[in-house]
């Protein structure tokens, strides 16, 4: 940034105004309004990262008395740890089908909503709801609609059925994905939904008009207008959705705890149980830090795609 | 008159679609109020009752007298305090980076980064340094570790809303005499009031909500009202009243608070992205 000392810039990012008399002291005031706020993101964003490396490269356990440093044998064990990569393989199942059950699922109801309805708006209050609810409070009350005689699914079940249902939704080991996916995709199809009618509702009125004069289908219009001016606001979307799916643990946590067994342990879930529960503190940090390593690949990955297909 | 019948349809049809949707997603919500009010037997009816034989306050009663309720006090302290703090210094970064381009694209991308490491990995050696510092199960511990994890939030956010208002008044204040604090205090902040409160608002639900950081970090002292409701799970005995009224009690000040944050909802939950 070329810009002169002092001038404040608006949003177009152009200095608007001269340097002040002042302006040789905005370099100190500038970097003591963000030297507060930097300092507590290095205590809490660097910090536990360099402390994380220092000790995966010892040994510490429950168990252990020798605490010394072993080079990469925590490196070692990641690579040998079946339960770690299944974690890794059920968070990714997760991801694959949620998010876009809930991309396709939030669009469709932002299309129904993007047109007239009476009352619109109170629908819309209303429907936000489930996104406000806390994840664990949510995981809670499916896993009491779930329950096999008290709950309310199976009694619909049932009745759709005609017969007297009792299915084990967190017990049986073909039913725990449709369960907690179920979970999953009431609470944050809402959040597709509003940021996709928001995005549904900047596009252009006049080019979907000229589109229906020419007698173009729903679905070139849809794809050839719709779909690229929403476009941006789908890929935040996805990036915000697809990294809370990848640290998927309260719904999971308050449904299964990872179970039947290890079913549907979660990445996060299987570091919990490794560092919280079985104490193996070095090896813990050593997923932690694999993690760490994998997601910010994902990101930067994810991030070159979008800009390409922009 | 037959394309006008055939819109009158269409809306119908959408209307009743908007209806059946709205009953499907709020259901579980009213099961979970529903529970609350509810007498045991009535809980462990079967088949299920839909609805409660009458409105009883016994099972908050219980949670009030055994002193589980004071766990929202404490998520009341910690979101509450911990907005505050990342608040305050979120803003004056932020205005750094609005108006001085500090750090440039670069920083601004590094804080942002920060908001996406996953809890989990932070969370470990947090805890690993908190048990040295005497800091587990403290209101300190938690208040310190929300203010920096929100802290990315609040920056990207109000960074935005700083860059919506136009700088001349700031310049025109300058030219006044006013001084750099001045003019933040008493002209930028004041017109961004209602960003900051918006922001403000998604902050503390976040806080508010935040389950796993409360699980490792509190033992009994400081627990959190999502901590709590996890205290009734297990085995076969869930105490399925609990978990409603104290899910209930959780819930409902978020719905009462945002209700009044419609206008910034999606600019809130998408990360100021999408204005809305």
């Amino acid at each position: 940034m070329s810009q002169r000392p002092g001038a404040l810039a608006g949003s177009d990012g152009a200095a608007v105004a001269p340097p002040t008399r002042r302006g040789v002291r905005t370099r100190g005031f500038r970097l003591a309004l963000v030297a507060p706020a930097i300092f507590v993101l290095l205590l809490v964003g660097v910090f536990p990262l360099v402390y994380l490396i220092v000790v995966s490269f010892q040994n510490i356990t429950m168990t252990d008395v020798d605490t010394g440093f072993q080079g990469l044998l925590n490196y070692r064990l990641l690579a040998t740890d079946g339960r770690l990569w299944e974690a890794l393989l059920h968070t990714l199942i997760f991801i694959a089908i949620a998010l876009p059950v809930e991309l396709i699922f939030g669009l469709a109801m932002a299309q129904l909503f993007i047109e007239r309805i009476p009352g619109r708006a109170v629908f819309v209050a209303l429907l936000v709801l489930p996104v406000l609810v806390s994840p664990i409070v949510a995981g809670a009350n499916w896993s009491l609609m779930f329950d096999n005689r008290f709950g309310p699914i199976n009694q619909i079940i049932g009745w759709l059925a005609g017969q007297e249902t009792a299915l084990l939704w967190t017990i049986r080991p073909t039913l725990v994905y449709p369960a907690i996916l179920v979970a999953e995709i009431w609470q944050w199809t809402p959040f597709m939904f509003l940021l996709l009618l928001a995005a549904l509702s900047g596009v252009d009125r006049s080019q979907l008009e000229a589109a229906a004069i020419d007698g173009a289908s729903w679905w070139r219009t849809f794809r050839k207008i719709v779909l690229p001016a929403i476009w941006p606001v789908i890929a935040v979307a996805v990036l915000i959705r697809g990294l809370d799916l990848f640290r998927l643990f309260d719904i999971v946590w308050a449904l299964t705890r990872g179970g039947p067994g290890t079913m549907t342990e979660t990445i996060s879930i299987f570091t919990y149980v490794k560092g919280f529960q079985q104490f193996e503190t070095s090896y813990t940090a050593a997923v932690a830090l694999l993690i760490i390593v994998l997601l910010s690949a994902a990101v930067f990955w994810a991030l070159k795609r979008v800009e390409l297909a922009r | 008159m037959k394309i006008r019948a055939r819109r009158r349809l269409a809306l119908v049809l959408r209307t009743g679609a908007a209806v059946a949707l709205t009953l499907a997603f709020l259901f579980p919500i009213y099961w979970l109020f529903m529970i609350s009010f509810k007498t045991p037997d009535e809980i462990f009816a079967y088949p299920p009752k839909w609805w409660p034989g009458q409105i009883n306050f016994a099972n908050y009663a219980v949670l009030f007298k055994d002193g589980d309720a004071t766990t929202v006090w404490n998520s009341l302290v910690i979101a509450g305090v911990s907005t505050l703090v990342s608040m305050f210094l979120g803003s004056l970064a932020a205005y750094s980076l609005a108006r001085f381009r500090t750090g440039g694209e670069h920083l601004a991308n590094w804080i942002i980064s920060q908001r996406m490491v996953p809890p989990i990995a932070i969370v470990f050696p947090i805890f690993l340094l908190y048990v040295w510092l005497g800091w587990v199960d403290t209101y300190v511990g938690l208040i310190l570790l929300y203010s920096a994890f929100n802290l990315p939030y609040v920056i990207w956010m109000m960074r935005g809303f700083i860059l919506d208002i136009p700088p001349a008044l700031e310049e025109a204040a300058l030219v006044d005499g006013y001084t750099r604090w001045q003019v933040l205090w008493k002209v930028v902040f004041p017109m961004c009031r209602a960003g900051l409160f918006a922001t403000a608002i998604f902050t503390f639900v976040f806080a508010w909500n935040e389950f796993l950081f409360a699980l490792v970090l509190t033992r009994t002292e400081v627990a959190t009202y999502t901590v709590q409701v996890t205290h009734y799970f297990g085995g076969q005995s869930n105490f399925w009243a609990k978990i409603s009224a104290m899910s209930v009690l959780g819930t409902l000040p978020v719905f009462v608070v945002v209700a009044f944050m419609q206008r910034y909802l999606v600019r809130g939950i998408s990360l100021g992205a999408v204005k809305g």
